[in-house]
């Protein structure tokens, strides 16, 4: 582990969960000298963790439509969206909107 | 013999008008009893005061307007601090609308009648099915078969006789929704689709009315108010692009949990009593989220409104209702729509099935294994539709499938995931005979033996 290393927790919640191997809640260490932006997490997700149906999480180079992504409990619209620079013990949490009723 | 459709249409008609007659003769007769206990009491405290010499026919003046009646029956929320008879009257003058009397209508009206809310608007177009009674707490045995907002007001004016109650048995659309709408202070989302989700957002808009929107499925839920204030957004501010499709969810196939609807539905109600007392602090800027397997609410701070929202800022693309099912390609219910992949000719029907049942074939049920459980057909072997497609079949039936003269017959619970399934094995093995089931089970329960559950 080097000092450059960023831990973050990710959550997934009322199913995004569901294109993740079903694992609500991880640790994750992103490693590298350059800084991390969500745009450059969802890559990092796309390729190493999402196990489902990617164009239901992933569209464009940002989430799906009915994904909301927030950071510390906050919108993320509010922190710059995909240009919102990753910082240590973050967390991060991918919720899908729900319709039923 | 059955009925001709026409003389059903006349009795119901008749059997309508006559519950309303006996309906408004309830309330008279509920009246005339009230009136009755009244005088009873007045001449036994004239008795009384006879007695001890207090005057006759003493009357104190009352300090505001609420009733008797009414003081003893919101007593519990009239001391409560911060609430009171200021906050009590603001109710009862106050009407709210409540769009789908489902697992979320249900507890948000009954709420909304119990504390004294003035006027409720029921809308909704379906029936009470038995599948609606784990969740939707109003509608009972007896009104299986009825009107969802004649079964939900005949339950409420049993819990407050007081509240008036305005049922609307449609289906809320771009043609109604702005009259209806208009006619109260506070709107309720208590839908379960994407389409009439976004076109109650703009008609609440268009009219200028908070929109109190709670949404549930499987161990979720979520809850916000939209649209209230200066700075608050609109559902269109969060989501400005329909999700796709094949990433939503309805609660028929995903299933929820009643008591679910029933936290996020009491929750509606709380927070359209206080938007319209001023009450507290609303849900306004956030998301209550609900995680009912795990038991964690987290409340997330929401961005404002968008300056370039299509319908809520101050230069709007949308200035009237538009065609929500086009603009969702999606319909405005949560009803399966009967999905057409394969040719009539790729697929046979359940009465063919029974005439090859004697036959060596070999039966997969596509569903997943704790629908499986639920219910199953004689001999058929369960392999989820996520496992076909992911080729996991071919080791499975390795046996099976060196057989090319074995027929293989796939079915589901309505006969669409059995077509993904049939089309993706076809594909693989063309010379196969590959065959699934129309319908599914639910064909099975209706033409070969309505005792198999369907659910």
């Amino acid at each position: 582990m080097t000092n450059n290393d960023l831990n973050i927790s990710l959550e997934f919640s009322a199913g995004a969960e569901l294109l993740f191997g079903n694992i609500k809640k991880r640790q994750v260490t992103l490693k590298g000298e350059e800084k991390w932006t969500i745009r450059k997490l969802l890559k990092w997700m796309h390729a190493n963790i999402l196990t489902e149906r990617p164009e239901l999480f992933i569209q464009d180079e940002s989430v799906r439509p009915g994904i909301l992504v927030l950071i510390n409990d906050t919108d993320w619209e509010l922190l710059g969206e995909l240009d919102y620079e990753i910082q240590p013990n973050d967390n991060i949490l991918f919720i899908s909107t729900l319709h039923g009723g | 013999m059955s009925t001709a459709p026409e003389n059903q249409v006349d009795e119901l008609a008749t059997l309508r008008e006559e519950i309303e007659t006996l309906r408004q003769n309830l309330v008279d007769k509920n009246r005339q009893l009230q009136d009755l206990q009244a005088a009873q009491r007045a001449t036994a405290a004239a008795n009384n005061g006879a007695n001890n010499g207090v005057p006759a026919n003493f009357s104190t003046p009352h300090v505001n307007d609420l009733t008797k009646d009414e003081i003893e029956r919101y007593s519990r929320q009239l001391i409560l601090p911060g609430f009171g008879v200021t906050a009590q009257t603001k109710l009862r003058n106050s009407s709210f609308l409540i769009v789908g009397m489902g697992g979320l209508g249900c507890p948000s009206s009954q709420y909304l009648v119990a504390a004294g809310s003035g006027r409720i608007g029921l809308v909704d177009y379906d029936l009470v099915d038995r599948s609606n009674l784990h969740r939707q707490t109003l509608h009972t045995e007896c009104t299986i078969g009825l009107p969802k907002v004649e079964s939900a007001k005949s339950a409420l004016l049993q819990i407050n006789p007081n509240c008036e109650i305005i049922t609307y048995k449609t289906l809320l659309n771009s043609g109604n929704a702005l009259e209806i709408i208009k006619q109260y202070d506070v709107i309720l989302d208590c839908t379960d689709n994407v389409v009439t989700r976004y076109m109650l957002n703009d008609a609440c808009v268009l009219q200028h009315k908070p929109l109190v929107s709670g949404s549930a499925l499987q161990f979720d839920g979520q809850l916000t108010v939209y649209h209230y204030g200066e700075i608050c957004p609109c559902y269109r501010c969060l989501f400005p692009v329909p999700p796709p499709p094949q990433a939503v969810t309805n609660c028929g196939d995903g299933g929820v949990m009643g008591a679910i609807t029933g936290v996020i539905g009491s929750m509606q109600a709380l927070e359209a009593i206080k938007v319209a007392t001023g009450v507290g602090e609303t849900l306004a800027g956030r998301l209550l989220i609900f995680d009912g397997a795990n038991g964690i609410f987290r409340n997330i701070k929401l961005r404002g409104r968008r300056s370039d929202c299509k319908v809520c800022s101050t230069n709007p693309m949308i200035t009237q209702l538009i065609d929500y099912e086009f603009f969702c390609s999606m319909h405005a219910s949560d009803d399966n729509q009967a999905l057409q992949l394969l040719s009539p000719e790729e697929r046979i029907d359940v009465r063919q099935y029974i005439d090859m049942r004697s036959e060596p074939h070999l039966l997969i049920d596509v569903r997943p294994p704790n629908e499986f459980e639920i219910c199953r057909l004689p001999s058929s072997v369960n392999m989820p539709l996520k496992d076909v497609l992911d080729n996991k079949f071919v080791e499975e039936f390795q046996n099976e499938l060196d057989d090319k003269k074995l027929p293989i017959i796939l079915v589901c619970r309505r006969g669409n995931d059995s077509q993904i399934a049939a089309q993706h094995m076809c594909n693989k093995y063309p010379s196969h005979t590959i065959r699934d089931i129309v319908g599914g089970l639910y064909a099975w329960h209706y033409q070969i033996d309505n005792e198999f559950p369907i659910y």
